[in-house]
Formats: structure tokens, sequence, C-alpha cells
């Protein structure tokens, strides 16, 4: 059996005194260990973390400032799209107010000019009726001679021949009128 | 032949009998070659070249997306940073943290080294090797408790101030004493008892098993035997839970001593 006093009694054996060579070796060891791993490679995986980070970062950021300016575009085009909107409006109305004035111009000329057109008819008309007038009072006057002439000169015997005298006026009356009235035409 | 019982004193011969502090002791490498240079010391360098070598392939040309290695690597220095260095030490982690990690993986390949096969030997376990590192972060405190808040100041801040006088007669013993000789004790033996003690349970569980299955195999002992393999796979998974949590407390201590001397506690 081994006990706690014969495991102290072996002075040399006792776990709980270092071995002197091995305290050399463990410094070694551990200096080795904190030279290539603490002094060389710790700082290569820091510097690196922290480049990991920056460009994550970086990435967030970009990301923010292009989506800003992307807002920023949409804003500008919203504008722009409102403001072609007002145009559009503003030159529709204009188009509706200037036809409108169109219309009435059109409308008032034509007025004018059916009015114009009217009076010169009717001036004509006046013309022609007054033209009428006074050849027919030129004519009346001789027809009424004439008529007279050749009652006086037919003997007044019957009343049939009577009749019949002014009848033949009255045809040839009739003729001269529609004679007139065709040469009118032609 | 077991190397375990080659080791165990000759003599007993039938009778099964526990390893003891003789799994500690080492004879040189080789017949002829230097005293010093036993199996201990041998995997003492060999676990720092290769926290150096692993620590090469994950480090050496960081990228900014990192790929293979350096994942790993990643993954071991967020959690001393994360898990270690910040709660103690806030804004001045980045600025230990060479320190730190050196620490935790140092000491997390030494222990590891109980449970590798063939080399089966924790180097913490040799008391010397904790004595470095913790007589190490000792030094450190001290230097920089009296560098960042005066001589004087540091020496008197840690005792609490308003208390009636003949307090001070046991406090400002039990203060120093706490504070110069039993943290950097303790901060050394916890790690070195941790990983002496595992050893033992490893070594005797599996000497249990290969004593009373293949050594000595009887009707009575074979239950016993089968017992002794399966505690010592059961204490292997513990073990290795073990040895990482001594790495970092270890670690974890060493921050709080540093903080300690960065700044005074409150």
């Amino acid at each position: 059996m081994i006990t706690a006093a014969s495991l102290l009694a072996a002075e040399g054996n006792n776990p709980l005194i270092p071995h002197t060579y091995e305290l050399v070796v463990g410094i070694f060891s551990f200096a080795v260990v904190v030279l290539v791993v603490g002094k060389m490679l710790v700082p290569r995986i820091q510097k690196t973390l922290e480049e990991r980070t920056e460009a994550i970062e970086g990435g967030l950021k970009r990301a923010e400032s292009a989506q800003a300016e992307a807002e920023q575009t949409l804003e500008q085009y919203r504008s722009q799209l409102a403001e072609a909107r007002h145009e559009a409006a503003r030159l529709r109305e204009q188009a509706r107010e200037q036809g409108a004035q169109i219309i009435a111009e059109m409308r008032e000329q034509a007025q004018v000019e059916a009015r114009r057109i009217t009076e010169s008819a009717q001036a004509q008309i006046e013309a022609e009726r007054q033209q009428a007038l006074t050849r027919l009072r030129a004519e009346v006057g001789e027809l009424a001679v004439e008529l007279a002439s050749r009652v006086v000169g037919e003997s007044l015997e019957d009343e049939a021949r009577q009749r019949r005298t002014v009848d033949r006026f009255l045809e040839e009356l009739e003729e001269r009128t529609r004679t007139q009235a065709g040469e009118q035409v032609s | 032949m077991n190397p375990l019982l080659a080791a165990a004193p000759a003599g007993g011969g039938e009778e099964f009998q526990a390893p003891g502090p003789e799994l500690f002791e080492f004879p040189p490498l080789f017949a002829g070659g230097p005293e010093w240079l036993t199996k201990p010391v041998l995997f003492a360098v060999v676990g720092a070249l290769l926290v150096c070598a692993v620590a090469w392939s994950a480090f050496a040309s960081p990228k900014l997306v990192p790929r293979g290695m350096q994942n790993l690597g990643e993954v071991g220095y967020l959690f001393v940073r994360d898990q270690v260095a910040r709660p103690f030490l806030g804004k001045d982690s980045d600025r230990w943290m060479p320190l730190l990690l050196s620490l935790f993986f140092l000491i997390w390949t030494w222990n590891i080294m109980a449970v590798v096969p063939v080399v089966q030997f924790p180097v913490a376990s040799h008391i010397a090797f904790p004595v470095v590192l913790a007589v190490s972060v000792y030094l450190l405190k001290i230097y920089l408790g009296i560098k960042n808040q005066g001589f004087k100041r540091y020496f008197t801040d840690m005792i609490p101030k308003g208390l009636p006088l003949p307090t001070y007669f046991l406090l400002v013993p039990i203060e120093y004493l706490s504070t110069f000789i039993l943290a950097p004790f303790t901060h050394a033996v916890r790690l070195f008892a941790n990983m002496f003690a595992g050893h033992v349970i490893l070594a005797f569980f599996s000497l249990v098993g290969f004593w009373f299955l293949f050594e000595q195999p009887t009707i009575k002992g074979v239950p016993l035997g089968i017992a002794g393999v399966i505690m010592t796979i059961a204490m292997t998974g513990f073990e290795m839970f073990i040895q990482f949590l001594q790495a970092f407390l270890f670690t974890m201590l060493a921050a709080m001593y540093i903080g300690s001397g960065l700044h005074a506690d409150h």
C-alpha cells in the first residue's frame, strides 16, 4: 500500500517538488509558444478579424448609401413625373381653352358671313324688285294703253268677242311673262 | 507487456497492486541518454511545437473569408476572447490575447496527451510545468499592479477601507497571504492535482481491466475486469472534459489576475 507518509518519505519522488530540468523545459516550451503563437500569429488573426469587421461595416455602410441614393433618385423621378403630369394637365387645359376660343371665333365669323350673305341677297332682291317694279310700271302703262286701244279698236258687238279679246290679251300677257322668265332663268 | 506493470514494483507477483506515484517517474528516454530527457520533457516540447504548428496552419496567412484550419483556429480564438478574456479584461482583452491564447492551448494540449494513445501522459501532472505558467502569471500580475497602480497604492488598495482598526490585524495578513502566496500556489496546484489524479484514476481502472482479464484471469475476477474496462472508457470521457475545464480555468484565473493588476479591485 502507498500512503501519504511513504509518498513524502521518498523525498526525491515528491510530486509537489518540481524537477529543475523540467522547469527549464517548461520555461522554454512556454516561451516558444508565447513567441510563435502570441507574438507572431495572434496579431495576424486580430488584424484579420478587425479587417473583417471593417469590411462588414463598410459593406453595410455602402449598402446604406446606395439605398439612400436610390431613394433620392426615386424621389427625383417622382417629382419629375408629378411635374410632367401637371404640365400635361396645364397644356390640356390650354388646348381646350384655345379650342373653345377658335370655335367661338369660327362661329362668329360664320355668323358674320351668313349675315353678310343674307344682306347681299336681300339687297339684290331689293334691287331686282325695284328693277322689276320699274319695268312693270312701264310695261303696265304700255299694256294698259295697248289693251285700251284694242278694246277701243275692236267692235264691241258682242260679249263673246269682247271676252275673246280680253282672253287673248291675257294669254299674250302670260306668254310674255313666261318668255321673260325664261330669259331671266337662262 | 503493460508498461504500467513494468513500472510497478516487482515482488507482489500474484497480488493486484494499485498504481501509485511510480506512474510519474520516468527513466531517461533511451539508455545512456541524458538524465533530463524523459517522456514528460519530450512531450512538453512536442506539445508546445504542436500548438505552434496548429496555430501556424490556422493563422499564418489569415484570410478575410476563413477556410479550413482558419475556421477552427478562429473558433478557438473567439472562445478564449469571449469566454475568458472579455469577462475579466473588457476592452484590454486584445492586448492580452497573445498570452491567454498561448496559455489556453498549451495547457489543453499538454492535458490532452493523457488520453492520446501511446503517449498517455498528462504533461501538467508534473508540477514543474504548471509552476512555470503560474509563476509567469504571478510575476506579470505584480509587475502590472505596481506599474499601473503605483507601488503604494497597489499594496494598499487591495485592503478594504473603513473597517474598525482591530479587524485589520486579521484582514491584512489574510489578504496578503491569499493574494501573494495562496493564489499562485492554488493556481498551479489546481491544474497539477487534477491532471495527477486523473492520470492515477485512468491508470487504476485500466490496470484493473488488464490485470483481471489478461494477467490473472479468474472466474471471480472477470466481472471486475469488465467493470474496469467500462470505467476506463467512462473516465476517459470524463477526463477529456476535465482537461478542457482545467485549461479553461487556469486561463480564466490568469485573465483575472492580469485584470487585478491592471485595475484595483473594488
